[in-house]
């Protein structure tokens, strides 16, 4: 049967086989995939890329930063146990509580969901691995890097002190050390690991998935994952180009968030909470999908309301991109504004509260056995249900004017992000920690150490409640004494340090030596969902043969299910070429569509996340040298890693992938994972665009004359010129790709010569613009955003420019055909989106000025 | 008088509970938000013991009496329609007051300026058809009448807050905000900076003087007299020493030669009931600590500590400036 005519294959549902192959054979199967999916020992060991390895070392890297996280928070509490206290000084109160804020943000909450995902998600999915394991082996050692640096500055007492959320301008002019730069350069290298892995999760959730598991039988856990990493796609690139636009006024001088210059902070605000709102779910969706997994095991039934979740988890995603100026209501906007704003914050409750009450009608529904994973849930329940009254409250506009930047906003998000993210959390690592090395954790430790946990943390946050509403303001060293303020900070000093002698026992419960412990049984909860097929301890190849789904529980609803994936009676049970494989299905029906081969362990992951880290470290000492030194460096690494890594052609066409089903090893285009991954990334770049263009138009909006009378540029001849060149130069790159397919080597050469000559003119051509009509981007912050515009919109030019190269010597050395032409068709991907890039840059710049002029 | 400002200081270190408070109100805005609170923080807490309650049924109710029925009652109900109707009411009811809150002061209502700066507060105010009237670090208002406030910022973003009086609003370079309060009720309040400001934030509060229409006419027009020459030995010397030392950079004191602008106006300094914005007792020994001592009790502060001064010239200056009535 082959892979195309897959009709057959839906209406009949593919069994097993129906009976076991004979033992030497799988003996000599598993073999053979034991040898592939081989974890490198000694110090190579740190070269593995496999999911199993990667997403242990970033929850392992995540949680060394709560811990340090929630030592400044201890350290902190110290200073206000008492007023007036001099136990840190306000240099280093204030850099502990930016800190704090921004590692447990950055740091721990958002990468330990992707840390999760990482080590989590293949096994959902029945898949081997992640479709790009090196991918998530850059990520976690970009995050490693970012976060080591960021963390020890404050060491040597060069931390950010402007608060997580970096207001300028205390942040641009009035804080001359590095502290600003570590933190807008260090978490803009974090960012993109961050979508590096968001961009990993979405083609694993959306094309890895096994054969037969449809989008309604997809876990729920998958689904959450899925809605929280497209969010990333579109949250953090304001973020990032916020940063770029702070750094670029620290660095250059440029005034984008300086009155004197025509700039506005307000514009960081906008930008800032753009991100930092959705931000919020992005950390609280991926730990409610914990709990709709752990709920129905122990309930001992499926879940209640599948499809209520899934709708109320894409609508809370939705909704969490129009909320973001309920964090600036204090800064004087108009009442339609608050108005607007305080409504569809409370309308996020609705969706939040379908998913609270479905969780309820499955315990409700089934059987509740006792756990300390069901403890942690029911704990973060009740935590969380008042963080999100206390949101409800502060998201009416007139009490948020007195509730705002106090202890009680303090109160509620530490209820929100410790009940909606930390207790579901910990509750995983109860629930999953069998499958990292085959333990189980202790029942009484978790007992004990919830009970202490959950006392001490509201024994921390309540008080936190009213010491806002007397008048505390936050983000204080200190305090006056005698104005309500002393015994409640004493209690929450108190309740602070209960807590973290609860997470401490936890912690103990993790790390202490289990040697001696048996092995756990296998699927110890009587799990049904496919992650618990998993032997203890886990074997490296992921699942031992993919399996066809019908059922959202497997494991409880298919029968013999676990033999069949154990005996090798589904797909891929083998590896004859010793290659690790997986399989790549359709994103709706889960048909298959390719054998996807997987790299294997690798320093270049290492490497190149060194040599990114050396462009962001030095530019951060402002060494601009060193800086594109790195940066080269980086360009090579990353080209090296692809060229040797990725688009191999397959030493045949197709190959049997078992059950009678023959499957191509190569695809391009649209079923292929790589074309997915670019068409992703490029969203999430085009939205950092988009967010300068905003920043373009919000100038517009608070000045009389923008562009400024006094100011010509960049005029419409040069910008005009310009796209047209590089429209042609976009069109050339398609001819290209269509003249390589009619495997037309002079056409394609011709058309890639063209291009690039059309590119590199038309970059020119673009800067023309403002250099001839001398925009001075020091002088006006109008100069800045059309040279802001126009570099970025020639950077990613270069960019394609150097793709153009690389498909070229791809196709000369014969490491690219009419057949397997992956590269030319993503680049010709790219170069969609910089075409749209030229015409919007040259639309606004160049057009936008000849509007507001008449 | 003085024993007035003494009690008033006592108050300010000691004092009670509210003066700080939201919770307390002292102002027609802050009476609004605490009655807005009170009706929510009941509502949220029987939602909460709602839902506890909620899940210890569904714990303990048995699998076979939960039907399907009641599980999509309880998701309809519990997550779409209760909040619906309660979130609809709760945005009628809370959102009602924004109107008024946000409208400018009737016309002829006292108007004050403040500027926040590292980490101060600069007051001007602005009464009907005389000239500014600067202060610094301390705000008067007459009760019952609506006052308007005119905040900016020269620095980074401040945020002016008087809780027992009403909610914040920031202070934003390049911006200019307005907020109205309506003190209801006389006393000694207590505001501070809400937004983070860099290293002194927490060290940036103001006392607020809620007194009777009379009392403030004649505060206010005291405010704008010059500065009365000091009578005694030491408070002379003093201001000598105000000038040689170069205090008179930063520092106005009306009345006499010393007329900069980057430091707060000082020509009141002693009548206030706190010094360096609301973390000092405004006494002679605070002066002295303050003058020497600078960057110790207000890290970062641009004031230069004059800790070379000789102590007697410490004393000479903190008398005269503490006779600055």
């Amino acid at each position: 049967m082959r892979a195309r005519n897959t009709i057959d294959q839906l209406a009949t549902d593919v069994e097993p086989l129906k009976s076991a192959p004979p033992e030497d054979v799988q003996a000599a199967q598993t073999e053979r995939l034991l040898k592939a999916w081989k974890t490198p020992t000694g110090w190579r060991y740190w070269s593995a890329v496999n999911n199993s390895e990667v997403g242990l070392w970033y929850t392992a890297a995540t949680f060394f930063f709560l811990l340090f996280g929630g030592v400044l928070a201890l350290l902190m509490r110290i200073q206000l146990a008492r007023p007036r206290n001099d136990f840190l000084s306000a240099e280093v109160y204030n850099q502990a509580f930016t800190v704090h804020g921004s590692v447990m943000m950055f740091l721990f909450a958002i990468p330990v969901f992707e840390a999760l995902a990482v080590m989590f998600l293949p096994q959902m999915l029945g898949a081997r691995d992640l479709p790009f394991p090196r991918l998530s082996a850059f990520g976690f050692w970009a995050f490693l890097l970012g976060g080591i640096f960021l963390a020890g500055s404050i060491f040597f007492n060069a931390a950010p002190q402007g608060g997580w959320f970096m207001y300028p301008p205390l942040t641009s002019s009035y804080q001359k050390g590095i502290g600003p730069d570590i933190w807008l350069l260090g978490f803009s290298f974090i960012e993109i690991a961050a979508i590096a892995a968001a961009v990993e999760m979405i083609v694993g959730s959306l094309k890895c998935r096994p054969p037969g598991m449809r989008i309604n039988l997809i876990p729920l856990y998958v689904w959450y994952v899925l809605v929280a990493s497209i969010m990333i796609l579109f949250a953090f690139p304001p973020l990032i180009a916020g940063s770029m636009l702070l750094e670029v006024e620290r660095a250059f001088g440029w005034p984008f968030f300086n009155p004197a210059g025509g700039g506005d902070p307000l514009l960081w605000q906008h930008l800032f909470w753009l991100f930092g709102h959705p931000e919020v779910y992005i950390i609280f969706l991926p730990s409610v999908a914990l709990i709709a997994m752990i709920v129905p095991t122990f309930a001992r039934r499926a879940i209640v309301g599948y499809t209520w979740i899934v709708l109320a988890a894409i609508g809370t995603g939705f909704l969490s991109f129009g909320l973001w100026v309920h964090h600036m209501f204090t800064t004087g906007l108009p009442g339609i504004s608050l108005g607007l704003f305080s409504a569809a914050s409370e309308a996020v409750a609705i969706p939040t509260g379908v998913q609270i009450f479905c969780f309820l009608a499955t315990i409700a529904a089934g059987r509740v056995v006792r756990s300390v994973a069901m403890l942690f849930s029911m704990g973060a329940l009740v935590i969380f249900v008042l963080g999100g009254l206390t949101g409800v409250m502060v998201a009416i506009a007139p009490f948020d004017f007195q509730a705002h930047d106090t202890f009680f906003v303090v109160g509620h998000f530490h209820y929100v992000l410790i009940g909606g993210a930390l207790f579901p959390i910990f509750a995983a690592c109860y629930y999953f920690f069998p499958l990292v090395n085959g333990k189980q954790l202790s029942e009484k430790l978790g007992r004990v150490g919830f009970w202490i946990a959950f006392i001490g943390f509201n024994v921390a946050f309540l008080p936190m409640h009213v010491t806002g509403l007397r008048g505390m303001p936050r983000r204080v060293f200190t305090y006056e004494a005698g104005i309500g303020f002393d015994a409640l900070n004493l209690t929450t000093s108190i309740g602070a340090f209960v807590l973290a002698i609860g997470i401490g026992v936890i912690f103990w419960d993790l790390l202490r030596p289990k040697g001696k412990q048996p092995y756990s049984e296998r699927n110890p909860w009587n799990a049904g969902t496919l992650e618990w097929t998993q032997e203890m301890p886990g074997k490296p190849w992921g699942i031992r043969s993919i399996p066809e789904i019908d059922s959202r529980y497997p494991l409880w609803d298919q029968p013999d299910f676990i033999r069949d994936v154990d005996e090798g009676r589904f797909y891929l049970p083998d590896a004859e070429e010793g290659l690790r494989e997986t399989i790549v299905t359709s994103p709706v029906d889960a048909t298959p569509e390719q054998i996807q081969r997987l790299p294997g362990p690798s320093f270049i992951t290492l490497i190149a996340a060194l040599a990114t880290g050396g462009f962001f470290v030095f530019g951060t000492f402002h060494w601009w040298w060193p800086a594109l030194g790195s940066l080269v460096l980086a360009t090579g690494v990353i080209i090296y890693w692809l060229w040797t890594g990725t688009g191999l052609i397959p030493e045949k066409h197709e190959k049997d992938a078992g059950l009678g089903l023959t499957l191509p090893l190569y695809s391009s285009g649209p079923s292929s994972v790589s074309w997915w991954a670019v068409v992703i990334t490029m969203l999430a770049d085009f939205t950092a665009f988009m967010c300068v263009i905003f920043g373009y138009f919000f100038f517009w909006t608070i000045h009389d004359d923008f562009p400024p009378a006094n100011i010509n540029g960049p005029g419409v001849m040069w910008p005009t010129i310009a796209a047209i060149t590089l429209l042609l130069a976009w069109a050339s790159t398609l001819l290209a790709r269509r003249w390589n397919r009619m495997d037309w080597p002079t056409g394609f050469y011709a058309g890639i010569v063209a291009a690039v000559v059309l590119a590199l003119a038309g970059t020119a051509f673009l800067l023309a613009g403002p250099w001839f009509t001398r925009l001075d981007p020091t002088s006006h912050v109008y100069s800045a955003t059309v040279w802001i515009l126009v570099i970025w919109t020639a950077f990613h030019i270069v960019i394609g420019v150097v793709m153009h190269g690389y498909c070229a010597a791809r196709r000369i050395a014969r490491r690219m055909t009419a057949r397997y032409d992956s590269e030319i068709v993503n680049v010709a991907v790219y170069w969609h989106f910089v075409a749209l890039t030229v015409v919007i840059t040259v639309a606004v710049i160049a057009g936008f000025p000849l509007l507001t002029r008449g | 008088m003085r024993g007035c400002v003494a009690l008033f200081t006592l108050t300010i270190l000691s004092g009670c509970t509210g003066v700080q408070s939201a919770l307390d109100p002292a102002g027609r805005e802050a009476g609004t938000i605490a009655r807005l609170f009170w009706w929510m923080t009941i509502g949220s807490m029987i939602v909460w013991l709602g839902v506890i309650v909620l899940l210890i049924y569904s714990v303990r109710t048995r699998a076979e009496s939960f039907t399907r029925r009641k599980a999509r009652i309880m998701i309809v109900g519990g997550g779409v329609v209760v909040p619906v109707v309660v979130l609809t009411v709760l945005l009628l009811y809370g959102l009602a007051p924004i109107p008024a809150m946000l409208a400018p002061a009737p016309p002829g209502s006292l108007k004050i300026a403040v500027s926040g700066e590292q980490w101060w507060w600069r007051v001007h105010y602005l009464p009907p058809g005389q000239a500014p009237i600067p202060s610094a670090n301390e705000i008067r208002l007459p009760v019952g009448e609506p006052v308007e406030f005119h905040l900016e910022s020269p620095d980074v973003i401040h945020s002016f807050w008087i809780p027992p009086l009403g909610g914040k609003m920031d202070m934003i370079p390049g911006r200019k905000t307005r907020l109205v309060l309506t003190p209801s009720r006389t006393g000694v309040f207590r505001g501070a900076c809400a937004e983070y400001c860099g290293a002194s934030h927490a060290l940036m509060a103001f006392s607020v003087v809620v007194q009777q229409r009379e009392e403030f006419a004649a505060w206010l027009s005291h405010q704008s007299q010059p500065a009365e020459s000091p009578q005694e030995l030491l408070a002379i010397q003093g201001a000598h020493l105000f000038l040689a030392n170069g205090c008179s950079a930063c520092h106005t004191i009306r009345g006499t030669a010393a007329a900069g602008v980057v430091g707060p106006d000082l020509t009141h300094v002693g009548s206030r009931l706190s010094l360096a914005a609301g973390i000092l007792p405004n006494d002679p020994n605070a002066f002295e600590r303050w003058i020497g001592q600078t960057h110790d009790l207000k890290p970062e502060v641009l004031m230069p500590a004059f800790h070379m001064l000789p102590p007697e010239d410490t004393r000479a200056l903190a008398a005269y400036l503490e006779g600055l009535k």
